[in-house]
């Protein structure tokens, strides 16, 4: 023992090479996970991972840490339940605790319509194999005691949608953990690499210019969530997305309240508990396009106005932090997991609000992409051509609030 | 908060306002010309741009006018704001 001293290094932090067989752009939890993917499932070890700033310092460290598969359509349903899977086993695979805590997620019906969806929803998830119960209010008073369920609230509960394999997980360590694991296996994660031009030739990606000099490499994988338009632009490429702030909030830290994660999309919020004892809080995006990393009062406001229509007992809980990430929102709700125009560039992006739970299925399935050149078909419909031939997948009634 | 000068009414809080997305997006005159590629990027594809930025806001709670700004996605400071069919005061090609 010495005292928290001489820990080693998880991972080496090498300077870059002349050449990569690929290189990973965006070093938060999907681009570790990318890589970590490449380097076990398809044997690429001579791979990079170029972060701007430092590991999981994006949306991985800003989120709110939910994690589910209940999703609408037979597409995202099979996507985000590969990547539920893998949570399950994610602490085993990395050697890392991930504390994944499958505590459950609850989405609150407020109105007969949310009701019916949510009734829909459900039928949808079990044939999809997604676990998935509809809950009534009475149950729900019994087995969340401080939740409002009286019909004398201004949105009265009517019921919920339970998923009882969703809950939560340490994003921090999702970060770390890919990112110790890829290294082990020979991946160099280069922080502080700030990737300023996409060098092409005759419609084929040949290299990055980076903040350490030039890589060579046929392929890349752009994993930067907010950012994405921005390294698009720098190949000559479009997408349909738009970046938004998005805010998240903690409390001071409480005594055991509340052992689930409650959503609800009529009021728009959800609050989780660590297991640090602090209130962890959501709502939606500021509605402005903003790169900033920080949003607007009255969205915080709003936030706290329908955590207190669910949970009127927080009322004097004092909030101990604030802060924004960046998401990159799709019309439809639902990710870009694809090839482009360019040969040999990928962008992996558009998750929106909802990424995290993504995490390791989103990996899996863009290393499997980068790797045969082709989709998995996991994620053949989440291509970008979507929006051209119009076979969209509109999932904003499960993407909902939250998350 | 941000405050939003509507060239309506003066200076309003953010709360009153919706925002609506990139501005001078023309709807195509004939879209049975056009190709599925051209028909999506209008429908779908954005410029998302970090810097300045040409936006359409709505005084939703206010005079419920349209009209243009010029904001930095970054900073969040508006340039200017400016009616529907002016051309952005700061002369750049929207």
């Amino acid at each position: 023992m010495s005292h928290h001293e001489n820990w080693p290094k998880a991972w080496r932090s090498p300077e870059p090479k002349k050449r990569y067989d690929a290189v990973i752009v965006g070093g938060g939890g999907h681009g570790l996970a990318s890589a970590y993917y490449l380097a076990k499932e398809h044997g690429m070890t001579n791979i990079a991972v170029l972060e701007k700033g430092w590991l999981g310092g994006g949306n991985t460290g800003r989120n709110t840490t939910i994690v589910r598969s209940n999703y609408l359509w037979d597409e995202a349903a099979h996507l985000y339940e590969k990547s539920v899977k893998l949570w399950e086993g994610l602490s085993q695979e990395l050697n890392y605790n991930v504390m994944f805590s499958q505590r459950g997620v609850y989405s609150l019906g407020h109105t007969l319509q949310d009701m019916r969806d949510i009734e829909r929803r459900v039928n949808a998830n079990r044939l999809n194999g997604v676990d998935s119960v509809v809950v009534s209010t009475e149950e729900l008073s019994k087995r969340i005691p401080y939740l409002n369920t009286s019909a004398d609230a201004r949105y009265p509960i009517l019921g919920a949608s339970f998923q009882a394999r969703g809950g939560t997980a340490r994003h921090d360590a999702v970060a770390w953990g890919f990112a110790r694991a890829a290294d082990a296996l020979g991946v160099d994660i280069i922080q502080n690499c700030e990737v300023t031009a996409i060098r092409r030739d005759q419609g084929r990606v040949t290299g990055l210019d980076t903040a350490k000099g030039y890589i060579e490499t046929p392929k890349v994988g752009v994993v930067v969530a907010g950012n994405s338009s921005v390294l698009a632009e720098m190949a000559g490429l479009r997408l349909p997305l738009e970046s938004h702030p998005l805010q998240a909030y903690v409390s001071e830290p409480i005594k055991p309240v509340l052992d689930t994660v409650v959503m609800s999309n009529a009021v728009h919020g959800y609050i989780s508990q660590s297991d640090k004892g602090d209130l962890v809080i959501g709502a939606g995006i500021d509605r402005y396009n903003g790169y900033g990393q920080r949003g607007s009062y009255s969205v915080i406001e709003h936030t706290m106005e329908a955590i207190l229509e669910m949970f009127p007992v927080f009322s004097r809980v004092r909030m101990n932090r604030q802060w924004g990430g960046i998401v990159d929102t799709c019309p439809d709700a639902c990710p870009l997991i694809s090839k482009t125009d360019v040969e040999g560039l990928y962008f992996n992006c558009g998750w929106g609000t909802g990424g995290f739970k993504a995490t390791p299925g989103s990996g899996w399935v863009f290393a499997h992409t980068l790797a045969n050149d082709q989709p998995h078909e996991l994620n053949a419909a989440f291509a970008i051509n979507r929006f051209i031939s119009g076979a969209l997948i509109d999932e904003h009634g499960a993407a909902g609030v939250a998350h | 908060m941000l405050l939003i000068n509507c060239p309506y009414c003066g200076y309003r809080d953010e709360s009153e306002f919706h925002y609506e997305g990139e501005a001078h997006i023309v709807r195509p005159s004939d879209p049975d010309a056009l190709s599925d590629a051209e028909w999506g990027d209008y429908l779908f594809f954005r410029t998302n741009p970090k810097g300045w930025h040409k936006e359409l806001w709505l005084h939703s709670a206010g005079c419920r006018q349209y009209f243009n700004a010029e904001r930095n996605t970054v900073t969040y400071k508006f340039k200017s704001t400016y009616k529907i069919g002016e051309s952005a005061p700061s002369g750049e090609a929207s």
